[in-house]
């Protein structure tokens, strides 16, 4: 089935060996999140110096699709600030692995595609409001992160 | 529907309306997930259409022509579904909306004034939610013990568990499926019985996923209680049947207050209307309860040892077709006779929901995840499985269309 517009050599190989694949303990943002309906269940840590990523790790259990985009996320992350990583867009990460399709076409698996995004949203939120008691840094990606699907 | 020698799917295909769509690009529906529930034939969906259009009226509680309809017509479900199951009075079948409720109903209304701390709540770990959840609420409010009864690598029950737990003496409830909804297992439910018999337990069966395929006899099972939904044996959602016996169902408390199941309010005193009344507060799922009478016709006029014996036959099929198929793991009984026609599958290392995925775009419907049944995925040590499920409408044809997207699976994941 060459040219399955989800399932490419790439996601498949992701799916294998995923990037980033991990724990960083004591890590200064973790964010635990799942999919209820299928499944898909990762954790995601992230180590900050000041305000630039210096470290990113997840683990967890998920469909290919998640374990693909999650690994593809923790790449474009790494050695980012949080003010760049903070803005970042959804269309950006699916473009990477050309999933944009799913938006459209898959209400369902879009869920999985998204999910390490919108953990990574809310820990950072977290760690503004929370840990730098920074409310304005954390601006609205609350919202942002519970309306990504 | 056709009465010849024909296959049972050939004979009741063309009955079934929605059988006929076209998915995706233009595939033909290959419905695989009747566990979930079940596609509706003609029949049902003319009832619904000509009570509304002919009927609809609230029941019990007006003279005129359409109330006298409606509450007849009601009422006949009810001697359908006594008839189907071989229960003697019919005032001991109540219209709820589902298994859920019907297993709610009994964790509230006899869990609460018959389970006290110290005493024991037996389920089993291939337990649909409905018949954990209920008991781990009842047993954490009133300080008694929920265990569990394990099952084996074939997915059937360690039986010997349960003599252990009932041993104890303190065992007030067992509560346990007929027919597992993932592992399609079929419960050795009459010996469950006498055990609890003899152990003085009373015993609640979970007919959710029995009532549809097999020939049941409630009349002579002996257990307590029974539950089951319309909506997975062809009938409409939002219906489904408590069945106990009646000394219970006098000695219980309402289980909701309302319209219907009183007899007479005064300001600070009611008292309850007879059964089945009591339990069916409000007005009920009228249209609802009315068009499964024409499901059960449907089952009936078929057989139900029709309907296993081509379960029995495509589950068999099915199995060996699958047994075949590179990095395919099969759970359950594996034995055609042992389980209802429900397979539980995953492939190494292929999470469920890319399976669900690649084969959705042949048009092929299964579930995948973990069919309200986490516990047991916790004991599969699998976070979700795919589940193919079959009916009378289910063709080898179809059968074969699975396995030929499973083997597409196993060939994109290059297994
Ligand atoms: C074994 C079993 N029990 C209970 C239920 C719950 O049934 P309902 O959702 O109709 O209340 C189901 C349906 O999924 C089931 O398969």
């Amino acid at each position: 089935m060459s040219g399955d517009p989800i399932y490419t050599e790439m996601i498949i190989e992701y799916s294998r060996n995923p990037s980033n694949f991990g724990k960083i303990e004591n890590p200064q943002i973790h964010r635990h999140d799942s999919n209820p309906l299928c499944g898909d269940s990762i954790d995601l840590y992230v180590n900050v110096d000041g305000t630039k990523i210096t470290d990113v790790k997840f683990d967890g259990k998920g469909c290919a699709i998640c374990m693909a985009c999650t690994s593809v996320l923790t790449e474009m992350i790494q050695n980012k600030t949080l003010d760049e990583v903070k803005n970042f867009q959804k269309d950006e990460l699916l473009a990477e692995l050309g999933l944009e399709h799913l938006i459209k076409t898959s209400p369902v698996r879009i869920k999985c595609a998204l999910l390490s995004l919108k953990a990574l949203k809310y820990g950072i939120y977290s760690y503004f409001t929370e840990k730098m008691n920074d409310v304005k840094a954390a601006g609205n990606l609350k919202e942002e992160a519970a309306s990504l699907y | 529907m056709q009465s010849t020698t024909q296959s049972l799917d050939t004979q009741c295909r063309s009955d079934f309306p929605v059988l006929e769509r076209r998915v995706r690009d233009d595939k033909a529906l290959v419905y695989l997930d009747n566990a979930a529930t079940t596609q509706k034939p003609i029949q049902v969906i003319d009832a619904i259409t000509d009570y509304y259009k002919n009927h609809n009226s609230n029941i019990h509680r007006a003279v005129h022509a359409l109330a006298e309809e409606s509450t007849e017509a009601f009422e006949v479900t009810r001697s359908k579904v006594a008839k189907f199951l071989n229960i003697e009075k019919s005032e001991e079948i109540i219209f709820v909306k589902g298994t859920t409720e019907a297993i709610n109903l009994v964790a509230y209304a006899w869990g609460r004034d018959n389970v006290q701390k110290g005493d024991i709540v037996v389920t089993t770990e291939y337990e649909h939610h409905s018949n954990i959840v209920p008991w781990q609420l009842l047993t954490q409010e009133t300080g008694a013990e929920l265990r569990y009864v394990d099952i084996d690598e074939n997915g059937e029950l360690m039986l010997e568990q349960l003599d252990e737990h009932l041993a104890t003496g303190k065992v007030k409830l067992v509560a346990v499926s007929h027919v597992s909804n993932v592992l399609g297992t079929i419960t050795d439910i009459k010996k469950v019985i006498k055990k609890c018999k003899d152990a003085g337990a009373k015993i609640l069966v979970d007919g959710a996923q029995a009532v549809p395929h097999m020939k049941v006899d409630i009349g002579n099972l002996g257990c307590d209680f029974y539950a089951f939904s319309a909506h997975k044996m062809l009938g409409p959602t939002g219906v489904g049947v408590l069945w106990a016996r009646k000394e219970l169902l006098e000695n219980m408390k309402p289980y909701q207050g309302g319209g219907d199941m009183i007899r007479e309010v005064h300001k600070q005193e009611t008292t309850w209307n007879d059964l089945p009344y009591k339990f069916e507060a409000g007005t009920p799922n009228v249209a609802d309860v009315i068009c499964f009478a024409a499901a059960i016709d449907y089952l009936t006029k078929i057989g139900m040892d029709n309907v296993r014996n081509h379960e029995i036959e495509l589950t068999k099929y099915a199995l060996e077709k699958m047994s075949k198929v590179k990095g395919l793991i099969i759970y359950g009984p594996k034995d055609a006779q042992r389980q209802g026609g429900v397979i539980s599958f995953n492939f190494k290392d292929v999470h469920p929901h890319d399976v669900a995925t690649i084969i959705d775009k042949n048009g092929v419907a299964i579930r995948s995840g973990h069919h309200c049944a986490q516990v047991l995925m916790e004991k599969l040590e699998v976070a979700a499985t795919n589940r193919a499920s079959f009916y009378i409408y289910t063709t080898k044809q179809e059968v074969d269309v699975l396995i030929d997207s499973l083997e597409q699976v196993a060939k994109v994941f290059k297994l």
